[in-house]
């Protein structure tokens, strides 16, 4: 198969293309820059809209409507932006529309920095606006699964006619690998009989709405959402093992941070300390079993590595549930775990597990 | 270019980052004069936007705030109603006054808020790669608009300081350029004025920059004067909008 | 096989470019690569540089912060990465910036003229190329016959006249590389 040299946040578009998707409105932020710059181009050519929103308010909110209409489509912003977004990202849940979103995370708080970061690990799984709701959030590790795992948050969107976030950092954005693009998936999106679309041929009207006075009434709602998710949680959860089944050290890390720990296990095994990975695909839903897996059997200690200043480390330590200890090594600010700390943590552990 | 080259004591001792051929640096220089001639730099406070000039705060000899993108306006609001003697200005590019700040801008201006607000229309969004902004010019290639800005799809440029004057608490709107050494000394005397028009507390006033970005036009700094000249005053025309009544 | 490759310098000397050069003719050859640039305010007139990483099996970590071998095009970039290089590595840098040795004696060192070789050549904007040509040389990670090809793929269509340029620059640094007789001695 013919193979292309891709960066990250185009292939971010390139995937979403293939996914079907011919709406796009965003507000340009970086790092995520080359992603608009690549759909301004490309859409056109598929018969697609590329629109640039006055902000990333309007965009989310064009989201809403293009979703309402029944289109497939995408967002994309960066921290910041997806603060912004936050409120539209509510509505959207709560009146069950699907669509995609991407956010390229940079160093925070505030107007923080452009460099690579993933400290909006709790906003993007407890939901991130008001209300409660979740989101099924995707965390690709290369250039060639942001492709794959685009078409999948299309498709989740449709499953669940929820907003579906995946997430990268800069540097995942940033950087070029060779893909397969193959040809283009099958895309046959559900038939959307609830999208307001006008009542031509239709004998009821459609309502897309998130507005329910009666106490009574939101409450049904939310219970609704609360099966739906409980459904994701059975259905959805995806990970990698690499190295795992009898490592005693197993380091859980998502993202570029896991191609980091990927260097720290080969390395560590070369020397002769058993370290393997979970790396979670899905950050919502979390993929608890194998780590429950793991605590019951041949790991002794875990390390979560991540770009923040311990996030994942909640999710991981409710999944390990007390069993075994549950380290943890963050860098913030911007700044890029790199292999030699890693390693040190993954000797500390080792020694201290002697 | 034949502005003063004496220092003001309204810009810190501090190199500007900006692009070689941009015109942030000037526009900077001119509002640091304004202030430091009306005798005002100790109760002054600058709200910078997001954009290229992000870092201004580094150099306003001032007191100086960074809002988030598009809401200086907002944050300016906030310091004048609780420091009502202050002078509060606002430096803002076109994305973020004219797009994502334009409802902060529009409801500045109608509270009549007593703060200048100074606009830099350069056609573009520079710090985040040549993006089109709302003042991007029909045809006009930028990144996002790979094959010109078409109306069909992006609409058409927006007036910023035509609309502002339309707004009933606007004391002062004005357009200017920084094109040529002309067009300086009149951006200057703009600037100057809409800070006493503040300090009378006649209303919002606002002027309206013309100004380079050679790197995200693809021109050369004399190239990106020219192009001033020759495409974006057409489209942007200088002049007063509005002025205060005593004046008319 | 794995070569981690940081390419340092100004921006504008087209160490992008040549570092984009490098990870598609080790893709065309089959090989695994990966590349990423710096990015941000740093990359306007100032410094720029990307790590480049070709390998016969999966790269885990694509960042590179030992490199194996540093290119380095300025004497701020020299500066900057000559410690970080991996004991055994190598370090090629533009000998027309750069006046000085490089301190490290661990490392394998190469200086090559590359501004003057670009002049010659009548592009100034070719003189990294000039080092990737070295590289592939001592390295031998890649053949120069991919290089020189890939050139088509990765300068756009409006480019290609300067492909005659390019191409004689990968093979100038090349042969200075040979004539040299620095050969690659340490396995990695
Ligand atoms: C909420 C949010 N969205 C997007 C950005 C990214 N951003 C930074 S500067 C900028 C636009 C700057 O353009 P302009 O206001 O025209 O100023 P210039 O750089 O041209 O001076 C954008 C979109 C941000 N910082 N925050
Ligand atoms: S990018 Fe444009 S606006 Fe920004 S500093 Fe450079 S020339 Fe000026």
């Amino acid at each position: 198969m013919e193979r292309v040299l891709m960066k990250g946040n185009e292939a971010f578009g390139e995937g979403a293309v293939r996914a079907g998707c011919r709406h796009f409105f965003g507000y340009p932020i970086t790092p995520q820059s080359e992603l608009p710059h690549y759909l301004a181009r490309r859409l056109p050519e598929v018969g697609g809209l590329y629109l640039q929103a006055e902000s990333e308010v309007a965009a989310i909110n064009m989201v809403y409507g293009a979703a309402a209409a029944g289109a497939r489509v995408m967002t994309s912003s960066s921290s910041p932006g997806i603060s912004l977004m936050q409120e539209g990202i509510s509505y959207i849940a709560c009146a069950e529309l699907p669509c995609v979103v991407v956010n390229i995370m940079r160093g925070g708080p505030g107007l923080g920095n452009i460099a690579p970061s993933q400290a909006d690990y709790f906003q993007a799984v407890k939901g991130g606006g008001h209300g409660d709701y979740r989101l099924p959030v995707l965390a690709p590790a290369s250039i060639q699964e942001i492709i794959d795992l685009i078409v999948l948050a299309f498709d989740l969107a449709d499953k669940y006619r929820n907003p579906v976030m995946v997430v990268g950092d800069g540097i995942l954005g940033q950087m070029m690998e060779p893909v397969e693009l193959g040809p283009a998936p099958e895309v046959t999106p559900p038939p959307k009989p609830w999208a307001t679309t006008g009542t031509l041929g239709r004998k009821s009207r459609n309502v897309v709405n998130s507005l329910y006075i009666e106490p009574e009434e939101l409450e049904k709602v939310n219970l609704r959402l609360q099966a739906k998710y409980k459904q994701v949680e059975q259905e959805e959860k995806r990970w990698e093992e690499y190295r795992a089944d009898d490592a005693q050290v197993i380091i859980v890390a998502f993202g570029m941070v896991a191609r980091i720990a990927k260097a720290v296990v080969d390395s560590m095994r070369m020397a002769g300390i058993p370290v393997g990975l979970i790396r979670p695909v899905t950050l919502y839903p979390f993929p608890d079993k194998p780590l429950a897996a793991s605590a019951s059997g041949a790991a002794k200690a875990f390390l979560v590595v991540e770009m923040n200043a311990g996030q994942m480390l909640e999710d991981v330590k409710l999944a390990v549930c007390g069993r075994k200890p549950v380290h943890f090594y963050g860098r913030t600010g911007g700044m890029v775990t790199s292999v030699a700390e890693v390693e040190g943590k993954v000797r500390d552990i080792w020694e201290g597990l002697k | 270019m034949a502005v003063s080259t004496k220092r003001t004591q309204g810009l810190a001792d501090k190199h500007f980052h900006y692009c070689p051929g941009c015109t942030h640096g000037i526009i900077h220089r001119l509002v640091a004069e304004a202030i430091e001639e009306l005798g005002v730099l100790e109760k002054t406070v600058g709200v910078c936007p997001v954009g290229c000039a992000v870092f201004a705060y580094d150099y306003f000899n001032c007191d100086m705030i960074e809002a988030a993108h598009g809401r200086a306006p907002a944050v300016a609001t906030g310091v004048k109603r609780v420091l009502p003697e202050s002078v509060v200005f606002t430096y803002q590019g076109d994305g973020d006054l004219a797009a994502i700040g334009t409802a902060e801008t529009v409801h500045a201006a109608a509270r009549g808020e007593r703060i200048t607000t100074i606009f830099v229309n350069n056609a573009v969004y520079g710090m985040t790669g040549g993006q089109m902004a709302p003042t991007t010019l029909l045809g006009q290639k930028t990144t996002t608009t790979p094959f010109g800005r078409q109306s069909s799809v992006a609409g058409y440029p927006l007036k910023v300081s035509e609309m502002v004057a339309t707004i009933d608490g606007a004391a002062y709107v004005t357009r200017v350029a920084v094109n040529s050494p002309k067009n300086i000394l009149r951006a200057k005397k703009a600037i100057l004025k809409a800070f006493n028009v503040q300090l009378k507390g006649l209303g919002f006033s606002l002027v309206e920059v013309l100004s380079t970005c050679p790197t995200n036009w693809g021109l050369s700094p004399p190239e990106a004067l020219r192009w001033v000249k020759e495409k974006m005053i057409p489209v942007y025309p200088l002049g007063d909008f509005k002025v205060p009544e005593d004046e008319v | 096989m794995l070569e981690a490759v940081l390419l340092a310098g100004f921006g504008g000397q087209g160490i992008l470019s040549t570092g984009m050069l490098l990870s598609y003719a080790g893709m065309e050859e089959g090989l695994h690569v990966s590349w990423i640039p710096s990015y941000g305010p740093e990359m306007r007139g100032g410094t720029a540089n990307c790590a480049v990483t070709v390998s016969d099996a999966p790269i885990s970590s694509p960042l590179v912060t030992e490199p194996t071998t540093l290119i380095a095009m300025n004497l701020p970039s020299l500066e900057k990465y000559e410690t970080s290089v991996r004991p055994g590595g190598l370090i090629l840098y533009n000998a027309s910036l750069i006046y000085r040795l490089p301190e490290r004696q661990d490392a394998r060192v190469l200086g090559v003229k590359a501004n003057e070789v670009a002049e010659s050549i009548g592009n100034i904007r070719v003189a990294a190329n000039v080092m990737l040509g070295a590289f592939i040389e001592v390295s031998q990670a890649i053949s120069l016959k991919s290089a020189l090809e890939a050139l088509t793929k990765v300068l756009p269509p409006h480019r290609h006249k300067l492909i005659p340029a390019n191409q004689k620059a990968l093979q100038e640094g090349a042969r200075i590389a040979r004539e040299a007789g620095l050969v690659n001695s340490v396995n990695h």
